[in-house]
């Protein structure tokens, strides 16, 4: 074996090495690294009662209740499978809408409510003029979000690179 | 053959770099100039996002440049450590500062995404952990570089710790997919069709081969001054910095005249 072959294999070994130790670490933090549990997860009990955790999943359409009074507000999140209550006390995200995905950090009180003490919201991968939207909405293949108010005269706007 | 023994040495390295920069700034220049108002202005709002997703077309480019240039600082850590070639230890030298700098970026413009439209500026999720790790793992880079004073000897270590952060290149790209995330998931790579309007995708693909350009223009520059000063004690750059001082057109070497360099072409990247 030549010098440079040795080298080729040693090089190789660190690389081999270095996966293989990542491959084994991150499956064995895999559970840690979710970022949040889906409806379905709290309905099955695997989300822990007494700790801080994060719910994610489409806010129910209609489901908003807001206290006239207050910022209070309750509603249901979901991943097309379970529900999960929701009760939050302050400011939401401006994407807060029915339909929306977001994730609420909180813990589960004895009432299967989770009590929220921060709502973020997620956003999906998809971008489009709102006219495009529009048209696949009406074809019922559109994303479920509404329009965004900036974008809600859907004319104005030069569309120059437009197909 | 020819070309590889021309670019290889720190002479012809030099010669072809500074050959080039003018016309790769005029490209860089000129895509950046069509890319940002039509990213900017031309490209339509959201329907989602409105107005704020624009800061898409700074923030996807700079993630995607911070994962190819830690690929590329390991692909020549590689060579590094396999076959010797300077080339490497030098481009690897360049490249690392550029890679860090759009690691930043892309943190920095994801931070200001992720007020507006998520409601905070970071969480903890593996794609922003793992992009953070990213930026950790060029400034470790960076610090061994510059702990070791013999340029072959850092090379070499670079190398290694190059091979090793590799690893996290595909935990970021697949962070979205492995694990529930805050961060949505890919919308250009997926397999079926891009989840981005074509009047949206195109100004995004352009604007990232502009910051390529740029980046590609600026690594070149330092690896071109990186080498030179690596052989700053050889006579032919001794020669070189002469030509520069005095006459606006120096020889190339006395011993075996070539074609002559501008002297303002040494000067531009510094």
């Amino acid at each position: 074996m030549t010098p440079r072959q040795r080298r080729f294999l040693g090089a190789f070994a660190v690389l081999a090495g270095v996966a293989t130790a990542a491959a084994v670490l991150l499956s064995a933090v895999s559970e840690n690294l979710l970022f949040f549990y889906t409806p379905s997860q709290v309905a099955a009990g695997e989300v822990p009662a007494d700790r801080t955790v994060r719910v994610g999943g489409l806010v129910v359409s209609g489901s908003i209740e807001r206290n006239p009074d207050s910022l209070a507000v309750r509603f249901q999140v979901t991943d097309m499978a379970r529900v999960v209550p929701v009760s939050y006390e302050g400011i939401l995200p401006d994407l807060f809408r029915e339909g929306q995905g977001i994730i609420a950090q909180g813990r589960i009180d004895a009432n299967g409510v989770f009590q929220a003490t921060e709502v973020l919201a997620k956003h999906d991968e998809n971008y489009m003029p709102p006219e495009v939207a529009a048209t696949l909405a009406m074809k019922g293949e559109g994303p479920l979000a509404p329009v965004h108010p900036d974008a809600r005269p859907a004319d104005a706007r030069p569309t120059g690179a437009q197909p | 053959m020819h070309l590889m023994h021309a670019i290889l040495s720190p002479k012809g390295f030099n010669r072809f770099v500074s050959r080039w920069i003018g016309p790769l700034w005029a490209v860089t220049l000129l895509m950046l100039a069509i890319g940002l108002p039509w990213a900017l202005v031309i490209a339509p709002t959201d329907y989602q996002q409105g107005e704020s997703y624009r800061i898409i077309f700074l923030h996807v480019p700079s993630a995607w440049l911070s994962l190819m240039g830690y690929t590329m600082l390991a692909s020549l850590g590689f060579v590094v450590l396999v076959w010797r070639v300077k080339l490497a230890e030098v481009m690897a030298e360049a490249i690392a500062p550029v890679g860090a700098a759009f690691t930043l970026l892309a943190l920095i413009t994801g931070s200001l995404w992720g007020r507006p439209m998520w409601g905070t500026y970071w969480v903890w999720d593996a794609r922003l952990t793992s992009e953070l790790v990213l930026l950790f793992l060029y400034l470790g880079w960076m610090a061994l570089s510059q702990a070791i004073e013999d340029r072959r000897a850092a090379a070499k270590a670079c190398g290694v710790l190059a091979l090793i952060g590799v690893v996290d290149i595909p935990i970021v790209h697949f962070s979205v997919e492995w694990w529930n995330t805050l961060h949505q998931g890919p919308t250009v790579t997926r397999l079926d069709r891009p989840a981005m309007h074509l009047s949206m995708l195109a100004p995004l693909l352009w604007m990232y081969f502009a910051l390529f350009a740029y980046a590609a223009t600026v690594s070149l520059m330092r690896a071109r001054d990186i080498w030179l000063e690596r052989e700053a004690n050889h006579p032919w750059v001794a020669e070189l910095m002469r030509g520069g001082g005095t006459t606006p057109r120096g020889p190339d070497s006395p011993a075996r005249p070539g074609p002559p360099i501008a002297p303002r072409d040494l000067t531009a990247g510094a």
